[in-house]
């Protein structure tokens, strides 16, 4: 009972984490877009345009640095 | 509240085709099941589950949507880009040829031989049947609860269509299981995968900016704007990792 409820539980987090840096670093961007961009004085128009950049290069990185590693 | 055009069609869409993709893995090993210990028990626990998660799903939407809407539009969006960005990811490394595919036909044969080697039944209902159904469809449909709920209580009136493209996803693998009795590999479910990582990702990322009140250009429909981008970044990202590999 305990070890399937511990599964559904892990299983729950291993909805939104897969790859703890990757995790890490869409989540250190959305702090930083969310709440350091905008004390930089950026114009509020660019705000968005720069969240989905940063979401981008992490993704593109992530799979690149992934698909420079051997197969396991 | 009724929803705009630009937010329900993605979310029905993305309601369904996760739900597909999750309702065939489950589906799958329910199959195994009935096939190696009988159907009582491989129906019972699966609809126990699917009970189980309509109960939660009913439950989560109304306290979500009693939070106010910015809240749940940074919450829901930040909980969105993470898993939508993580499906994205492994769809394209799946397509890239780095990490192998998932194979539904592999799946089913190796719970069929687990199921064959665990002991017989002595009466009544089968225990094992009944909760390996139950685990398997609950685990699976924990991510379609999340979709539905996360899809259907950021946006405006959008849990009713979220909901549908979930129940409509079900009632076809009900149907393709029913029918053929085997699993359903013929389904492109990476390619499935590849979608909802764009459509959950791009909503995400939506509901983000608009959690913090920021503008996007051309507002809603800048939603469209941002699946193309998505879309595009992630097909030259599977380029570049096939690239990559070749180079390996």
């Amino acid at each position: 009972m305990m070890g399937g409820l511990r599964k559904i539980w892990n299983e729950f987090w291993g909805l939104f984490i897969d790859d703890p840096r990757f995790a890490g670093a869409i989540l250190a961007w959305l702090v930083l877009a969310g709440a350091g961009l905008p004390r930089l004085g950026m114009p509020k128009g660019l705000l968005p345009v720069l969240l989905v950049i940063g979401l981008l290069g992490i993704l593109v990185d992530s799979v690149m640095r992934r698909a420079r590693q051997p197969r396991s | 509240m009724t929803a705009d055009w630009p937010h329900a069609s993605p979310a029905i869409l993305a309601a369904f085709l996760a739900s597909l993709v999750e309702f065939i893995e489950a589906m799958t090993i329910v199959l195994a099941v009935g096939a190696v210990r009988g159907w009582r028990g491989a129906i019972g626990g699966a609809s126990l589950a699917l009970v189980l998660l309509a109960v939660l799903t009913a439950l989560l939407g109304p306290v979500l949507i009693a939070i106010p809407l910015g809240w749940v539009h940074l919450v829901l969006g930040t909980l969105l880009i993470l898993f939508g960005l993580r499906w994205l990811r492994k769809a394209i490394l799946r397509a890239a040829g780095v990490i192998p595919l998932h194979d539904e036909t592999a799946a089913y044969q190796r719970q069929t031989r687990a199921l064959q080697t665990a002991g017989g039944v002595l009466g009544g209902w089968d225990r094992l049947a009944v909760a390996t159904s139950f685990k398997i469809t609950l685990i699976e449909g924990i991510e379609v609860v999340f979709i539905v709920v996360a899809v259907g209580t950021s946006g405006r009136g959008l849990i009713g269509p979220a909901v549908l493209g979930a129940v409509a996803a079900l009632l076809v693998v009900i149907a393709l299981g029913a029918a053929f009795h085997k699993p359903v590999s013929m389904v492109p479910e990476n390619s499935l995968k590849f979608i909802v990582g764009v459509l959950l990702s791009a909503f995400g990322t939506f509901w983000f900016g608009e959690g913090m009140g920021w503008q996007w250009p051309g507002a809603d429909w800048s939603l469209l704007g941002l699946n193309g981008i998505y879309v595009t970044a992630a097909l030259v990202a599977v380029l570049l990792c096939r690239q990559e590999k070749k180079a390996r």
